[in-house]
């Protein structure tokens, strides 16, 4: 097994040279991890972390962060280490935590894709597709369930998922921990984001994993702006695409609420599978109560431009059809013979197609980056960044701007 | 969702086998006189509400925009600054109209009667929304939208009132995530869910409301702290709802009184949209308490509700059930003291006979009807009513709520205290951090460079990002800053030239 992995290793080396030539993945000098928190976190005296964001300047009721345009942001996660932090996105991007090497948690959330990718359906190791499609994991930190079936509370909870299923990234406890142990620099790294911890543990990668994913905040789309009182920061179409939205006519806002565009809650609203797929019982299964059968969680809105095709199986390829859905009818995509208890909201609203087209409009409004993560120029493992596949695509682009004072590629200022 | 699914076959033979509290019917009546006695004690504690007490609030007033017939009152409200009140003279205008900013009031004038009128002409979707704070609006009357008349998603401190509202949409007033707010006098019939519906919110006055036609008067979800008196709620589905929403972010609904109102003949057919939670609702229902909890219900005239007068559920005895385990599924703390009920139950449902069966009563009145669990409730002169499931209740120990004149708050609620010297950090760390860091090239230029450039002058830098113009060709050009007000502006400067790394 050993063998192998190393044989992967420098066979990919040789084959697409996206190490730069001057990092040689055995010199641990080159993974230093920052000491910097992230852009919009500032860091404490107790050395942790701390997010802040414009929306701290208001109120929520029973501080749930969910409202209009000035509403607080509800509880959220945040206190890691800026070491802890930087030692997930290492591993966030390496594909040393699938089974065979060959998948990151960046390969399904794919930061130049909204932190998702571009199937309906995402591709595990074996490359079949899984049941469902990867979320988007902007605003995980404010978060609070977990999977599009809600089975998980918390992130660190919610990465033995993916890593651990044999559909996804197939890998085994043990073994993480024995390919991770494996490697000097993660060893070194591991000992300075968890120095109270005397080996080299899941549990430690679970809280590096979850650092990481709370620092992807998205709060400062041009919607943000005009929440915060600048409204021109909106054009006309846009505006009026937001009072459609939040207008009890299409309700979109009555579950995607602002400050976030989610209420964290399960909906069920019988989107139709994708031909040949069996209906997906979703909540059902998870609180064993029949009428959360076909109960999704209400995702997020923010990037929702960047995360196409949409809903839980991917059934549907872009915005305007999305959002038409909604405009079909109660119910009008359940299967014969099942029996849905579809959340009250979903009903005709009889929009014009103009009003569709004016919501999307506004929905590409939610749209900010400006934090995501630099992408490591290379890995610990020394394996490809996020995987072969992605390495091989993009390796003429240059994919991101560099947020991180301690990463050394960054462009010279003039 | 069938309409009047309440009451299943399990729980008729669990009243029958709660024999044991039929006996409290053969006791002697408790006559208790509502005009001694102590009044209610618990309640809403302003003193422990954080939210409520801190800092106060600086209620600006500004200019008068008057807009006439044939103008917009949008343009108006765009054209305002907090502070300011727009004068609305009577007209007909048809248009949606949002506010998004603090402290702005829409006053009608009333011209002998004639109204400024909003018609959506069936066509527009909602007639008015806010999200600020300290929202007004009088004296308008509004008709013939698709959705809402008046809808708030956020925004505390509002006062909506004298509105009269006919046939439009879903709701009729609908302010919803909002602390501290008044709807009063207004008129409301016609509406397809609930003509008076506070949702979310907390510390809520709904009196000397006239609503009626409407598949639910008065409906207070999910909220707390809400007292909803001297209405006239006549010819609904449903008079006056307490209820929890299961699905709802927020999951409570408790410390409610429902005190004074003429609760009269609602019996009007269920024509609510399918699907919705108040589909539910059989036609003749007086007070309906689903789930919600500390609920009082006193001094009401209730009569001529043809299937109950009061009905009392949690979510697994009534409707379409819950799917929420966070939603805690009972009434609890029901406390119903005096009110006048009469002819209530005449031509009622099924199910309800049956439970009064089950506790024989052969009769075709039902004043107060409670199924499902749920604890701590109590009544006095319990033997004025026809009832079924109230037999275990306890004597309430008051009788009245003469003490409490209100849960809105002494003054309103002040915008969240933030330190001053945060501002300027947070301001930094939230809005300028996404394009700038201490030594790189990002999106926009680093840190040390502005440093370099506005050395000792904060006020250049505020002045600037209010208004950026393009200066580096290599760069975007800046989106200007100017939502962030004169002070904010100055502090972030400040701490930007503060910064050393």
């Amino acid at each position: 097994m050993r063998l192998l992995f190393l044989t992967i290793v420098v066979a990919f080396l040789a084959s697409t040279q996206v190490v730069a030539q001057n990092n040689n993945p055995s010199n641990k000098t080159d993974f230093v991890l920052s000491t910097q928190c992230p852009p919009s976190f500032e860091k404490t005296n107790a050395g942790v972390c701390e997010l802040r964001n414009m929306y701290q300047f208001y109120n929520s009721v029973q501080n749930r962060g969910l409202g209009g345009t000035q509403t607080s942001l509800p509880k959220y996660r945040d206190g890691f280490t800026p070491e802890q932090i930087d030692l997930g996105r290492y591993l966030f991007f390496d594909p040393a935590l699938s089974k065979d090497n060959s998948l990151s948690c960046g390969s399904c959330h794919q930061p130049d894709k909204g932190f998702s990718d571009d199937l309906d359906r995402s591709v595990g190791i074996t490359g079949e597709k899984v049941a469902r499609s990867a979320p988007t994991l902007w605003n995980v930190a404010f978060l609070d369930k977990f999977f599009w079936d809600a089975r998980s509370n918390s992130l660190e909870e919610q990465a033995l998922g993916p890593l651990f299923d044999p559909n996804e990234m197939g890998n085994t406890p043990e073994h993480l921990v024995k390919t991770l142990s494996s490697i000097e620099q993660y060893q070194q790294m591991f000992k300075v984001a968890f120095p109270n911890s005397s080996r080299l543990t899941v549990e430690d990668i679970t809280i590096a994993l979850t650092a990481f994913q709370t620092s992807l905040i998205s709060l400062n789309s041009r919607y943000d702006q005009y929440a915060h009182g600048y409204h021109q920061a909106l054009s006309e179409n846009e505006i009026k695409g937001l009072n459609i939205f939040r207008s009890f006519v299409a309700r979109c806002a009555e579950c995607h609420q602002p400050p976030l565009f989610t209420n964290n809650q399960i909906a069920v609203i019988g989107t139709p599978e994708p031909e040949g797929i069996p209906f997906d019982v979703g909540a059902e299964k998870t609180f064993n109560n029949k009428k959360n059968r076909g109960g999704f969680k209400v995702p997020t809105l923010r990037n929702i431009a960047k995360t196409a095709p949409y809903m839980h199986s991917g059934g549907m390829k872009d915005l305007r059809e999305a959002t038409e859905f909604y405009n079909k009818g109660r119910g009008h995509a359940i299967p014969e013979g099942e029996e849905l208890l579809i959340h009250w909201h979903i009903w005709e609203p009889n929009l014009q197609d103009a009003e569709i087209d004016l919501i999307v409009e506004f929905l590409q409004t939610l749209t900010d980056e400006s934090l995501t993560p630099q992408l490591p120029t290379h890995l610990p493992s020394g394996l490809p960044v996020i995987d072969a596949n992605y390495a091989k695509a993009n390796k003429k682009e240059k994919i991101i701007t560099n947020k991180y004072n301690n990463t050394a590629s960054g462009e010279e200022d003039e | 969702m069938s309409k009047g699914k309440i009451i299943g076959a399990v729980l008729i033979a669990g009243a029958f086998a709660a024999g044991s509290y039929w006996g409290g019917l053969n006791k002697d009546a408790v006559i208790t006189s509502s005009s001694s006695g102590a009044s209610f004690s618990g309640g809403y504690d302003a003193s422990k509400d954080a939210d409520a007490s801190a800092g106060a609030i600086e209620v600006v007033k500004g200019e008068v925009i008057t807009v006439n017939d044939g103008e917009s009152i949008m343009e108006a409200v765009k054209a305002a600054n907090p502070g300011d009140t727009i004068q609305v003279m009577p007209g007909t205008y048809h248009e949606t109209v949002y506010v998004d900013k603090e402290n702005i009031s829409i006053i009608g004038v009333v011209k002998e009667g004639e109204r400024a009128t909003m018609d959506g002409k069936g066509v527009l979707n909602d007639a008015v929304l806010y999200s600020g704070n300290n929202f007004v609006i009088e004296n308008m009357k509004i008709t013939g939208y698709k959705g809402n008349g008046i809808m708030g998603q956020a925004g505390n401190n509002f006062i909506i009132r004298n509105n009269l509202i006919v046939d439009t949409g879903i709701y009729g007033i609908f302010p919803q995530l909002g602390k501290n707010g008044i709807v009063e006098h207004n008129i409301v019939s016609g509406i397809e869910d609930a003509a008076i519906y506070v949702g979310m919110s907390d510390n809520i006055q709904v009196a000397y409301n006239d609503v009626f036609e409407s598949v639910a008067g008065i409906e207070i979800e999910n909220s707390r702290h809400a007292i909803v008196e001297n209405n006239y709620v006549h010819n609904n589905t449903g008079g006056i709802l307490a209820f929890v929403t299961p699905g709802l972010p927020i999951k409570t609904t408790y410390d409610v009184i429902i005190r004074n109102n003429f609760v009269v003949d609602n019996n009007h057919k269920n024509f609510a949209i399918p699907g919705s939670m108040v589909s539910m609702i059989p036609a003749g229902s007086g007070i309906v308490i689903w789930a919600g909890d500390d609920v009082i219900v006193e001094g009401n005239i209730i009569t001529n509700n043809k299937t109950a007068g009061i009905l009392i559920a949690g979510h697994d005895d009534f409707g379409s059930g819950s799917n929420d385990p966070e939603s805690e599924p009972n009434s609890d703390r029901t406390m119903i003291l005096d009110n006048f009920m009469l002819n209530n139950g005449y031509d009622t449902i099924d199910e309800v006979k049956a439970l009064l069966l089950a506790e024989f009563k052969d009769t075709n009145k039902a004043d107060i009807i409670k199924v499902g669990g749920g604890v701590d409730s109590c009544i006095i002169n319990r033997h004025r009513y026809i009832t079924s499931g109230v037999s275990s209740w306890k004597e309430c120990d008051f009788t009245n709520t003469k003490d409490i004149d209100t849960y809105l708050l002494d003054t309103p609620v002040p915008p969240r205290v933030i330190d001053k010297s945060e501002t300027g950090k947070i301001a930094y760390l939230g809005v300028c951090t996404g394009c700038h860091t201490y030594s790189d090239r990002m999106i926009g230029p680093p840190v040390s460079i502005i440093q370099a450039l506005y050395m000792d002058n904060p006020q250049g830098i505020a002045d600037y990002i209010a208004k950026p113009t393009k200066k580096r060709d290599d760069y975007p050009e800046m989106p200007p800053q100017n939502y962030l007000d004169e002070e904010t502006r100055l502090a972030v400067a400040k701490y930007m030239l503060s910064r050393t790394k």
